[in-house]
């Protein structure tokens, strides 16, 4: 482990993690959004608010994040955001945290498992929220 | 020898290899480690005397009471308390501070007033909201300068006549202010309004004289102090205990019982219901011990260094900022900082996979990071054992740090 810096790996920070951290796809206003929802994690008070586009007949045209989070949280919404568009609601509402972590491809310690899962619970309040069809 | 050569030997912990490196322990704030004195007073007591305080005849019975209230008359030493009835134990700050709140609640009208500032710890806030919300009282903010300072000319203007209670920190648990205690109670006074101390994260690192800060009441945990959890001070001016009734009901703070009415113990067990922490009490008396050996102004001098290193290294790391006052300003053993494109809890958890223990997130104090525009921070905070060479180690990873993620 010679002299390993803060750069060394870490299983915590994957490649997905730090990639997404740096250059999130989804990060941004959406203001045709109309399912939209945000809350924050009390743990640590990170802050994250899901927008869809939600298509008349219920696929999600496009999904984008903002907020004030860690970089776990951060890819962690950039790739919710990823995953659900294109989706129907029912499709994006089974979404769950195994389909997240699958593809962070980190070593998530439980402490930082909240970091993963606001955004999906946003996006859950999101769903509920928007008008129902 | 400095404090840190000469305590590092009593820390079991700090023998800890954390992610292949030893162990920086830099979270003494939230929960100080504890030394082997503390560790093995508590085993021999539960090896050879423990019973229940004060209604035991037998022999383990007497000498658990003894103990425990030896602990009562070291802390009624270590902060300088008038008598040892002003001393009563709780479960901790938040405890304490919860109790006096609902004590004090009970005395409050509509309309009366609470003044808190915007530097406090949750635990010296949300008592007073509830209090507040079920009184009908007014709660109001002591707001902070730029400096991270409370604005003591706001503070005047939030006293008032109808300002019952006002409750404050000793010592910022995130910016390191401290507060002008005395002056601060002294104007207090000067409207008739109760005073609430939160000296969680002072009674660790200072010398403590009640008889001078004047307060009506000061409050404190163990477990910050090397103690254990579970144990904390609630310190009540004789005569503001003696003009309450008791807060919470149960055994112990009682004389006499009917079904309809009871009549009060003294103090200061009529603010104790229920079996007490009394293996707690006597780690709490074995921390006091270690700490008294060690002085408590070498302590002062000793973290205050530690301090004034952390906080002028990172103000020359790029990228890097420090909250709350600048470093000719005194402050207490804790530092506040930003590393630029990092998030707090990705900072703590990069320092972490070199073994270095510092929080992140918002301190429990979220009014205060909205006042300083962050989510959180990451922040480091001293014991007695923490050397400079530790310091120097986390000011390298620091440095280390805009290039990690």
């Amino acid at each position: 482990m010679s002299g390993a810096g803060p750069s060394a790996p870490s299983g915590l920070y994957s490649d997905v993690i730090r990639d997404r951290w740096r250059r999130p796809r989804h990060r941004g206003d959406l203001p045709g959004a109309n399912a939209v929802a945000e809350d924050v994690n009390p743990l640590c008070g990170d802050r994250v608010r899901m927008m869809l586009a939600v298509e008349p007949e219920g696929r999600i045209a496009e999904a984008r994040f903002l907020g004030d989070s860690c970089a776990i949280c951060t890819a962690s919404a950039d790739v919710v955001a990823d995953l659900v568009a294109g989706r129907s609601r029912s499709e994006a509402a089974a979404l769950d945290i195994a389909d997240v972590l699958a593809v962070l491809q980190a070593e998530i310690r439980p402490t930082r498992m909240r970091c993963v899962t606001l955004p999906i619970s946003v996006l859950a309040k999101a769903l509920d929220w928007s008008p129902k069809r | 020898m400095t404090l840190d050569e000469l305590t590092r030997p009593d820390f079991p912990i700090l023998q800890r290899v954390v992610n292949g490196r030893p162990l920086v322990y830099f979270d003494s704030g939230a929960s100080s480690q504890k030394p082997r004195a503390v560790l093995e007073a508590m085993s021999r007591y539960y090896e050879r005397s423990h019973a229940n305080v004060h209604r035991s005849i037998h022999t383990l019975g007497e000498e658990a009471t003894e103990l425990y209230e030896l602990a009562r008359d070291a802390v009624q030493r270590f902060i300088g308390a008038s008598s040892r009835e002003e001393v009563v134990f709780t479960r901790g700050t938040t405890d304490g501070l919860g109790l006096i709140a609902e004590t004090i609640g009970r005395t409050l009208g509509r309309g009366d007033e609470i003044v808190v500032t915007e530097l406090e710890h949750h635990s010296n806030l949300i008592p007073w909201q509830l209090v507040a919300k079920d009184r009908g009282a007014v709660l109001k903010a002591v707001p902070i300068l730029a400096d991270g300072t409370l604005d003591l000319a706001a503070y005047d203007r939030l006293l008032t006549k109808r300002t019952r209670v006002v409750a404050f920190t000793h010592v910022s648990n995130v910016v390191g202010t401290i507060n002008p205690v005395t002056e601060m109670v002294r104007r207090a006074r000067g409207v008739n309004a109760l005073t609430v101390v939160d000296g969680a994260q002072a009674a660790p690192h200072q010398r403590l004289d009640m008889s001078a800060l004047e307060c009506d009441f000061y409050v404190f945990s163990a477990h910050k102090m090397l103690g254990p959890t579970g144990i904390g001070v609630m310190y009540g001016r004789r005569a503001v205990l003696d003009s309450l009734e008791p807060g919470r009901g149960g055994s112990e703070m009682i004389k006499e019982v009917w079904i309809d009415r009871a009549q009060w113990n003294d103090l200061p067990w009529r603010f104790e219901p229920g079996t007490p922490p009394i293996a707690e009490a006597v780690g709490l008396t074995a921390a006091i011990e270690y700490l008294e050996k060690l002085g408590m102004d070498r302590v002062t001098e000793h973290e205050r260094a530690l301090t004034r290193q952390t906080h002028e290294g990172l103000a020359r790391i790029p990228g890097a900022t420090v909250y709350g006052p600048p470093p000719s300003v005194e402050r207490g053993a804790v530092v506040s900082f930003a590393v630029e494109g990092l998030h707090p809890h990705d900072v703590a958890a990069l320092l972490d996979a070199q073994g270095i223990a510092v929080r992140a997130g918002h301190h429990c104090a979220m009014p205060l990071m909205r006042r300083l525009g962050v989510v959180g921070t990451s922040r480091a905070t001293f014991s007695v054992f923490n050397s400079p060479d530790e310091v120097a180690l986390l000011l390298t990873a620091v440095a280390g740090l805009s290039s990690a993620l």
